[in-house]
């Protein structure tokens, strides 16, 4: 019942006749209140009633609170004159080209209002059009916060004019006096620093010019001097090969500048008719396991001794002569065979060698002459690498002799990359006038007394021939961020001209280069050919001799030490950069080190150890290796792949001087380098202590798990159905094989995926070299952040792009399926996998990058309690990372185990103090992709922010995409063509042919995720 | 009710010939005496570890995920290890209140309510680690389906996390609930001996005004047998929901069907296991062996026996099924669990789960209160292998062998572990001395249940 109890306050109320009842329920207030303690006399005539009141009292209490809340204050200052191309939001590109003395390249440079922000490859350029890893990461290297910003004397802040006028002044008293001056700069191949050069040297007789390349190639310079009467290089043509004998060379790797993969990955792909498919054969002997060992058909691991008899033995069977080389019965015997492969390859063979041994290299050039090769380019060569061994020695000797009066290092290091650092310290420490043109207060920098800062590539001018006829600009495209002069223009100024560089440079091209084309234009392009422009050498050399020579070699005892330079780091030059550091070589998967690789049979006899702590993380013996009472300490990596009676160490590591902590890791190898010779005899043995590793990869074999890289010969390939060599996984269902992608085997219901876009990745494992340029340019377009050795030590690696490297367990991965195969019963499967565990000792080496798949099926959204990892409508899987809460379950029902996971806060945190912990640094993030928090899970987007960018501007310019305009950076960096991006909903695109290619698979198809990522099967020729 | 029928074959269920009066105080007596040193020392050690294990919580969620020992491979090892074992924990305690319950197995009364005291306070430590083991724990509220202005978002109904979140509670709810009304008659009974006013005032509070009423008779045992019936399904559910976050994945070890009983089976095992560790103790220190027989104790080792067993077949049945599946990463997941890098994992687990709980055939080891003792803690050492097992040996190598790695803890991830066992006793020691740990006005229906030739009998073991 509802109450219907009255209450009253006082009898009055019980009268209904009463006007105070009425009064009570209309006013609030029956009295009038007293005018005096509100203050004023209108208040009572106010219509504001109380409820009013406490409103506007709310409103203005809220309203003052969030006016006293001050937001951060960034200052930013606005353009007072817009410049013309620059448009927030807009990128910038300008063609330009890195020259560093190590890597040379033609690149497109992307710039985000004003800021360089991405390496990207100036496929339009003929010649050195694909940037490797370290070119695209060399972006960074430019925000280097440890970088000089300005000329000092002595460690002091000097300005510009004063350093050129005590420089200039230095120089004339050390012109009267006669004294020599060296001038030492890397091999730069510039026209213009050229003619600077000898200008300068015009105005101070005295002047020597030294060109020195920290790795030298001097043998092969002065082989071809030999041959063809030309100090230069020749080139090489990759593309036009059929069968490749490389003797030592790592032609995909550092080998003579590098460069060639992309002409290499050409071949590799099985192309022809079906059934008639044919692909180049390459034969690699080599001592380390190096990038085109692991991709060669046929690697037999030698030492150096072995290359050269291997290298004369091919030459006489070449010519039809006998030469007694000490080959084993069987090397011989493949050798022979290998020689009747060239012979039928014709003008499609080449041989290539990487020996530093100038009857190797001449042996070489003769071979090719003999086979009349088209893939060796005489005509075109390049002095892009000119630094001779000899003169340098000479120099350092003088130096210590007192000898030298002044010396002048731009863009070298030589107290780090000397062998005899120590003795051209104090050799220059001798001289009354040392100037170190220098990015950093590196080694040498330190060591002078002038220290002149000088600009990034980004931030300059130049000019390179990359090879005869074919030159190439260079321009800056940020003003230099510190008070920086590049060398050239200092020189211009010491020799007395008013030119700037670049004036000079126009100037030099227009009389010299150009031939009345328009110089504007070849900036705007970063290259210009000169066409008629080639050499006439002929070959003029007699090897017979030097063959008998090589063939008689004697076999040293100890262990032969073959230094080489990392994919990563290189020389050294950018190991300031946290990206190269922490860059897994595509070999060991290491990062953050180097080591002397060793073979298993050695590493056992020298008591040398690998292990796996608890948490997987590996460790390694310390070996001590002696030269002539040189001792270099290295941790040790047991090397599948790695010649019996070799060892191998990477230059470029233990750098010190000029760099943040973090960053000086390693041991420094080029005390070794002597005589400027990669190989060397030398002792090594076991010491005290473990090294800790940051390994990427802990598990090296495949376990005979033939499903996750396919893999057929070129004759299956070519004799049988694709069922054969690439079936499709089926799976049971009701008693009836299916194949698993049919809709029998699948619990979900199907989705229309043919409106709009459907973005799929085609991953070419035949092209696939794993030259690893397209983990950096991710790295750089994704804001991924850098994690430090000690986290990558705990696999929280962060890269979104990985490049799984798989040795096999037996000598081929057909021969691991077999051995899985024929596996009965528990007790020989339980010792068999744990056999497999380990690599063979030369194993086949694949490649296979692998990032998210974006699975049509993808198990990872299903499992996110918030949504926050869900499909998009062109089949990316998106990763909303303002909804991640980090269960992290996502990453553990990835198949693939692409997902990483934010473990700490990686920017604008001391405790990772790489670039994105400082404003220098941070100026390289992409500001279109945002830069996550910690917590959060990320992973591949397949770069939305590019096909989203391609889609717009389509829009706004009401057109429809063209097939190859929609790329991701790693397709866009890739070299080799292995990575395809593309649309297949436009049935003319090269991604929907490569869908329907019959080599295509997909990645773990089994588990029913229909992924968007492809692979292609690789096709041995064996 | 029959529970004043006397069996004449029937064991006493209440040993020493108790009178109403006699249950009354040895189950008030201490709440009303105060502590002993022993219980402050164990109160001390509980509650050290407890705050050690907050101070790792903290650092945890100040400074990130990364001080635990995770990684790219294994994203979840102690934290969900953690979880469901502290989830299994708890399911004995439902068991034996609501299943036992509705079984008539009068047995239950002496124990029921501290295993679900037990219950509650194992799903308080359970239901820290979905919050603590997220990277961004202050959004957690997120996986909560609130009405909310962030745009269109919502939880994601298929992930099984998101189930765990209903599950649990659900499950600590009914709990909760069950358990305090079973507490309601006690907590009077206290509050009318009490003679301080204050915990008079206290007691009075958490007995919600029992009078004592035939009505409050009536609506107490309505309530109870109601909420036993809401409570039963939990028990299948509750741990079939956890194992289903593994169950639904793709994961080589996880992707199981059996997981759901096998899961459940597991959960009953290591909670009994728990019960008697916590009993075998209680019962000597506030004296009630009257109460707590070795019969209590025996049944509940062959109640463990019986699930150790059943463990034991479905550990053999995911063998036998990876072998007979066909599929090589199924295969090489279960020979990698036996004699892979975590084979000892493995093999704690089989000695702990299905070897030990056997030799509870032996009557003279099942009816031996320092071997069940010890067979408890054993037992629930291999459960929590089992669920190591199961998630990191799982994950560590799972299809593409480039990102097998291998997880080792860090002092956070002991620390915290250790903090929810030290959280999981501060409770538990002050429920002891405060909360009836025995269903009093339960026991006394049961004291007249036996037959004569027992009485005066098996007074004192």
């Amino acid at each position: 019942m509802p109450n219907q109890k009255k209450y009253w306050k006082s009898e009055v109320e019980l009268n209904v006749q009463s006007t105070l009842v009425d009064e009570l329920s209309q006013k609030e207030f029956v009295q009038k209140l007293p005018e005096d303690i509100l203050g004023s006399s209108e208040l009572p005539e106010s219509d504001t009633s109380r409820r009013d009141f406490l409103k506007y009292m709310g409103f203005s209490t809220a309203a003052a609170t969030l006016a006293a809340c001050e937001g951060p204050v960034n200052t930013s200052i606005p353009y007072v004159v817009q410049p013309e191309q620059i448009i927030p939001g807009i990128a910038n590109y300008y063609a330009t080209t890195i020259v560093d003395g190590f890597d040379t390249a033609s690149v497109l440079i992307k710039t985000r209002e004003g800021r360089p922000i991405k390496v990207e490859n100036n496929t339009d350029a003929p010649v050195n059009n694909i940037a490797n890893a370290r070119v695209h990461a060399s972006v960074l290297s430019l925000y280097d916060s440890m970088r000089v910003q300005g000329p000092t004397q002595s460690g002091v802040d000097v300005s510009w004019e004063t350093l050129e006028a005590s420089v200039a002044q230095q120089l004339k008293e050390l012109a009267e006096q006669k004294s020599p001056v060296a001038l030492i700069t890397p091999s730069l191949a510039s026209p213009t620093t050229a003619q600077i050069i000898r200008d300068f040297q015009s105005k101070f007789p005295n002047v020597t010019h030294y060109a020195y390349d920290a790795v030298s190639e001097t043998a092969a310079i002065n082989a071809f001097e030999q041959a063809y009467g030309k100090r230069a290089l020749p080139s090489y043509h990759f593309s036009k090969a059929t069968c490749i004998v490389s003797i030592g060379a790592d032609f995909l790797g550092d080998w003579q500048g590098g460069g060639f993969e992309s002409g290499y990955a050409k071949t590799r792909v099985p192309k022809g008719k079906k059934g008639n498919a044919k692909m180049s054969k390459h034969y690699q002997f080599e001592a380390n396991m190096t990038l085109s060992g692991a991709n060669a058909d046929y690697r037999f691991p030698t030492t150096a001794v072995e290359q050269q008899f291997v290298l004369a033995a091919l030459y006489g069977a070449l010519t039809n002569q006998t030469l007694p080389t000490p080959l084993s019965d069987d090397l011989k015997k493949k050798v022979t065979a290998i020689a009747a492969e060239l012979k039928a390859a014709g003008n499609g063979a080449v041989v290539v060698t990487g020996l530093q041994n100038e009857d190797a290299q001449r042996a070489a050039l003769a071979i090719n002459n003999v086979l009349g090769s088209d893939v060796i380019d005489v005509q075109h060569n390049t002095q892009l690498r000119l630094g001779d061994a000899r003169v340098m020695s000479r120099l350092v000797n003088d130096l210590n002799a007192g000898e030298i009066g002044g010396v002048i290092m731009a863009g070298v290091n030589p107290a780090y990359t000397l062998p005899n650092a120590a003795a051209f310290v104090s050799g220059v420490k001798k001289a009354k006038l040392s100037v170190a043109f220098s990015m950093k207060n590196d080694e040498t920098a330190v060591h002078s007394q002038w220290v002149a800062a000088t600009p990034h590539y980004l931030e300059s001018w130049g000019d390179v021939e990359m090879k005869t006829g074919h030159f190439a600009l260079t321009q800056p495209t940020i003003r230099p961020l510190f008070d920086t002069k590049q060398f050239q223009d200092v020189l211009l100024s010491l020799s007395g001209s008013t030119l700037s560089y670049d004036d000079a440079i126009k100037a030099y091209w227009s009389s010299n280069i150009l031939g009345g084309a328009s110089f504007n234009e070849a900036l705007h392009d970063g290259y210009f050919v000169t066409n008629n422009k080639s050499d006439k050498l002929s070959y003029n050399d007699n090897v017979d001799a030097l063959v008998q020579r090589l063939a008689r070699a004697k076999v040293k005892s100890g262990l032969e030490l073959h230094l080489y330079t990392k994919t990563g780091i290189g020389d050294g030059q950018q190991a300031n950069n946290p990206w190269l550091q922490e860059f897994p070589d595509p070999i060991s998967r290491i990062t953050w080190d180097n080591y002397l690789t060793v073979s298993k049979a050695d590493a056992e006899a020298l008591g040398l150890k690998n292990i796996n702590q608890s948490d997987g993380a590996l460790d390694g013996s310390i070996a001590e290796i002696s030269l002539n009472g040189t001792m270099v300490k290295a941790p040790v990596l047991i090397q599948p792949g790695q010649a019996k009676g070799t060892v191998g160490l990477a230059l470029g590591y233990g750098k010190t001087a000029g760099m943040k902590s973090e960053m000086q890791v390693g041991t420094n190898a080029y005390p070794l380098y002597q005589n400027f010779s990669p190989v060397q005899i030398v002792k090594v043995a076991a010491t005290d202590g473990m090294h800790e590793f940051a390994c990427t990869q802990l598990q090296n074999t495949l376990m005979g798990r033939g499903e996750i890289v396919r893999e057929t010969t070129l004759e299956i390939f070519n004799t049988k159905n694709a069922k054969y060599w690439n079936p499709m996984t089926q799976v049971s269902r009701d008693h009836v094989e299916v194949d698993v992608t049919s809709q029998e085997a699948d619990m979900w219901q199907p989705f229309d995926r043919s409106i709009g876009h459907h973005f799929n990745l085609s991953i070419d494992l035949n092209a696939c070299t794993g030259c690893g340029a397209c983990v950096i340019a991710c790295h750089a377009e994704n804001n991924v952040p850098v994690v430090g050795k000690r986290e990558i030590r705990k696999s929280r690696d962060m890269h979104w792009l990985r490049i799984d490297r798989y040795y096999s367990s037996e000598e081929t991965f057909e021969a691991d399926l077999e051995k899985v195969d024929n596996i009965s019963g528990l007790g020989e499967s339980l010792s068999t996998f744990g056999k497999m565990e380990d690599p063979s000792a030369n194993p086949q080496v694949t490649f296979q990058p692998v990032m998210c798949q974006h699975c049509n099926h993808a198990p990872c959204e299903t499992v996110c309690p918030v949504a926050a990892s869900s499909h998009g409508r062109q089949g990316q899987n998106h990763m909303a990372y303002n909804r991640c809460v980090g269960t992290r379950y996502c990453a553990n029902n990835c198949p693939y185990k692409v997902r990483r996971f934010n473990w700490f806060l990686y920017n604008k945190n001391d405790e990772f103090d790489y670039h994105m912990n400082d404003d220098l640094g941070r100026m390289v993030l992409n500001p279109d992709v945002v830069v996550r928090s910690r917590g959060v899970m990320e992973k591949c987007s397949l770069c939305i922010q590019m096909t989203q960018k391609t889609i717009l501007d389509a829009k706004l310019e009401g057109r429809e995409i063209k097939d190859g305009e929609f790329q991701t950076a790693c397709s866009n960096a890739c070299g080799t063509g292995a990575l395809a991006f593309g649309d297949i909903n436009d049935k003319e695109s090269e991604v929907k042919h490569l869908k329907e290619d019959e080599r295509m698979y997909h990645l773990l198809e089994s588990v029913g995720t229909e992924p968007n990522v492809m692979y292609q099967v690789k096709v041995r020729n064996t | 009710m029959a529970s004043h029928y006397e069996a004449p074959i029937r064991k006493p269920l209440v040993t020493g010939n108790k009178s109403y009066h006699d249950v009354t105080v040895d189950i008030a007596a201490p709440v009303e005496n105060p502590p002993n040193k022993q219980w402050f020392i164990a109160f001390g050690i509980a509650l050290t570890a407890f705050l050690w294990g907050l101070g790792c919580i903290i650092y945890t969620v100040s400074t990130g995920i990364g001080v635990w020992g995770l990684n790219k491979t294994i994203g979840w090892a102690w934290d969900i290890t953690n979880f469901v074992w502290w989830v299994g924990i708890g399911h004995a305690g439902t068991l034996i209140s609501a299943v036992l319950l509705l079984f008539r197995q009068k047995w239950r009364m002496a124990i029921n309510r501290s295993a679900e005291a037990m219950t509650i306070f194992s799903v308080i430590q359970a239901g820290l680690f979905p919050i603590i083991h997220m990277g961004r724990p202050w959004l957690a509220y997120w996986v909560l389906p609130i009405p909310n202005q962030f745009g269109s978002l919502w939880v994601n109904f298929n992930s099984p996390l998101l189930w765990d979140v209903f599950a649990i509670s659900t499950y600590l709810s009914v709990s909760l609930v069950f358990w305090w009304t079973g507490l309601l008659p006690d907590f009077a009974m206290i509050r009318d001996r009490a003679i301080k006013p204050f915990q008079k005032k206290i007691y009075g509070l958490l007995s919600f005004g029992w009078s004592g009423r035939a009505k409050d008779w009536q609506r107490f045992e309505e309530v109870s047998l109601v909420l036993a019936g809401l409570a039963t399904p939990l028990v299948l559910s509750v741990h079939t929901i956890v194992s289903f976050d593994f169950a639904t994945s793709v994961i080589p070890g996880w992707h199981t069907t059996i997981f759901p009983p096998y899961f459940v089976a597991g959960a009953i095992f290591s909670g009994f296991a728990m019960v008697n560790t916590l009993l075998i103790i209680m019962r000597k220190v506030s004296r009630l062996e009257n109460y707590i027989t070795l019969q209590h104790i025996e049944l509940m080792n062959i109640v463990i026996m019986i699930t150790g067993s059943i463990v034991g077949v479905a550990y053999i049945t995911e063998l036998f099924i990876a072998w007979y599946s066909g599929v090589e990463y199924e295969q090489y997941a279960f020979l990698n669990r036996a004699t892979g890098p975590y084979w000892w994992a493995y093999w704690a687990m089989m000695t702990c789960n299905v070897f030990s709980p056997q030799l509870m055939w032996f009557k003279k080891l099942r009816t031996s209160i320092m071997f069940s003792f010890i067979i408890s803690i054993v037992v629930n050492i291999g459960m929590w292998f089992e669920r190591f097992v199961i998630i990191v040996t799982s994950l560590h190598r799972d299809y593409l062998p480039s990102s097998w790695t291998m997880f080792s803890p860090t002092f956070v991830d002991i620390g915290i572990f250790i903090g929810t066992i030290g959280f999981f006793f501060v409770l538990f020691l002050l429920y002891a001395r405060t909360f009836p740990v025995i269903a009093q006005a339960e026991v006394k229906s049961i004291l007249k249940s036996s037959g004569d030739k027992y009485k005066n009998t098996h007074s004192h073991e």
